[in-house]
């Protein structure tokens, strides 16, 4: 499953076939004295699977908001399907929102609303997307179906265990059907079994609808199941990059402590 | 201890306020109206309050009349009673009072709401999924606790008086009638006018502060239950000050 050509070559394969659809460079945002990113770069290539692996507190969430527009770099340069995300207003961000999907780390759905009124919450404002939708009916229940939670569709999220909401949380995000998905830790505080199962969503997802996916994870298992390329967050930078291998056998110290079990 | 830092930050969540309400006046009035959502806000907050409101709004009608009647009885003069408890109440009491239930009610609800909701970071979800938020929750929110207050002060006014009436039905044998005309005719649109235009600012001030303290939340649990106290604590203090503020200016317009 995991090729044994070198990195270096296999990154060389991939960009030359391929053109990136996201494109992080130089990535600074500090809070106060708190410097969490330091000049991060990365490029992801159309369809294929990067990881972002970093200890807690590392910057990962933080570089995954400035993505989406969520939180606001310091300085540095975005830019998702050749936009400068940076230099949109509200209405075009709003309308590149649709064509990247975000997984929460703590799946956020609104807990005030039925799993059916989740997923129908992103197309009230993207309906354009899709033309004038008059019956959400048929989209809400593809999506639920896709992770197999059909039978939830009038719960509310309280009435839902952990591994649910995350699923429900990942139908929410493919109901816009975008082209790339911004993963946020996806098997955090799962069991090992129900994060086998929504890992082998993921690459089911992947394969199905050919979506780039950023994942961000620490967990070594979803890392070598689903990464073809691995960065390492390290003190604000993208330390190191290579391939599940490569980095797991690497001398590096720093590096050796994300794969030790 | 109230050392410097305390005045700071209290200067500082002045200004953080102030910002917070100059964007609900920019958002409340560009597209997309969020009717259905404020409708449904209209409803929950009126239904939340409504039977507080009317419990707390009897007793003080009954606790004003059982402590004033001996007074007014030593000076041979209870027919005055209907007047002056109804003066009383549409003037001061009845807005206060129910202005303070329903900031104990609603701002801490709102607080809390939304704090975990920002805690939770479904507002983020929200922001993503290309609804503004503040919109969504804020300007709703706000809207529905400015019209709804108005109209549970006028309901609440109401009971007090007819919690009034059963005591001196009791005490003193007048009928239904007689009392409520008696009461009525003491007030004069001086009375009535700028009492409920105040309750209006009064609504708007509890939604806006259960909002803003709401929407801020610190990350964390503690957060959100800072959320709720905190609003209850800034609503109550800022609806003494607008009635001070309110007294005064109807001092100056109607008393001279
Ligand atoms: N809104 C904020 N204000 C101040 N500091 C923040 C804010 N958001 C994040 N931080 C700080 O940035 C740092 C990185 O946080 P982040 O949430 O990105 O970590 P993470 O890598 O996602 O960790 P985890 O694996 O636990 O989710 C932390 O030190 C955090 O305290
Ligand atoms: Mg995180």
């Amino acid at each position: 499953m995991i090729s044994q050509t070198p990195y270096s070559q296999l990154k060389r394969d991939i960009a030359s076939k391929k053109h990136p659809i996201l494109k992080i460079e130089n990535l600074k945002k500090a809070f106060g004295d708190n410097v969490v990113l330091d000049g991060f770069n990365l490029e992801l290539f159309e369809g294929e699977n990067l990881v972002i692996m970093g200890k807690s507190g590392s910057g990962k969430s933080v570089m995954i908001k400035c993505l989406i527009g969520l939180t606001e770099p310091d300085s540095g340069y975005v830019e998702i399907m050749g936009k400068d995300l940076l230099s949109l207003n509200q209405t075009e961000l709003n309308e590149l929102r649709t064509e990247v999907g975000f997984l929460f780390q703590g799946s956020a759905l609104y807990d005030s609303m039925t799993v059916r009124e989740n997923l129908e919450f992103p197309l009230r404002r993207h309906k354009q997307k899709f033309g004038v939708v008059n019956d959400t009916t048929p989209l809400v229940e593809e999506a639920l179906n896709n992770v197999g939670l059909l039978s939830a569709i009038n719960l509310m999220p309280a009435e839902l265990s952990g591994g649910m909401k995350r699923r429900i949380a990942l139908a929410r995000t493919l109901i816009l059907k975008p082209k790339i998905i911004l993963y946020d830790e996806p098997t955090s505080g799962l069991d090992p079994i129900t994060s086998k199962e929504i890992i082998e969503l993921m690459r089911n997802i992947q394969r199905q609808y050919n979506t780039s996916s950023l994942i961000i994870t620490h967990d070594v298992d979803c890392a070598r199941v689903v990464a073809e390329r691995i960065i390492l967050l390290i003190d604000g930078i993208n330390y190191a990059e290579g391939s599940f291998n490569e980095l797991s056998n690497s001398k590096d110290e720093k590096i050796r402590a994300f794969f030790k079990n | 201890m109230m050392g410097t830092g305390n005045i700071e930050r209290f200067f500082i969540e002045i200004g953080d306020f102030s910002y917070f309400t100059k964007r609900f006046f920019k958002e409340v009035f560009t597209r997309p109206f969020e009717f259905k959502e404020l409708l449904k806000q209209c409803y929950n907050i009126g239904n939340k309050s409504l039977l507080l409101v009317s419990v707390t709004a009897f007793i003080i009608g009954l606790v004003i009349t059982l402590q004033t009647r001996p007074t007014l009885q030593e000076f041979g003069a209870e027919a005055w009673m209907p007047s002056m408890v109804s003066i009383s109440i549409i003037r001061e009491i009845g807005p206060v009072i129910i202005a303070l239930t329903f900031a104990g009610r609603i701002a801490s609800g709102i607080g809390a709401e939304l704090g975990s909701m920002r805690v939770t970071e479904q507002i983020d979800a929200m922001e993503v999924s290309g609804t503004n938020p503040f919109k969504y929750l804020v300007v709703t929110r706000v809207v529905a606790t400015t019209l709804m207050l108005p109209i549970l002060v006028i309901i609440g006014d109401a009971i007090a008086l007819y919690g009034s009436f059963i005591v001196e039905n009791l005490k003193g044998d007048v009928s239904l009638t007689l009392y409520f005309t008696k009461a009525i005719n003491a007030l004069s649109y001086t009375d009535i006018i700028p009492a409920t235009i105040k309750t209006f600012f009064f609504g708007f001030a509890i939604g806006m502060v259960g909002c803003y303290k709401g929407f801020n939340c610190e990350k964390g649990t503690v957060g959100v239950g800072l959320a709720a106290n905190s609003a209850v604590v800034f609503a109550s203090m800022l609806l003494f000050i607008l009635d001070f503020i309110a007294v005064f200016i109807t001092d100056i317009f109607f008393e001279i």
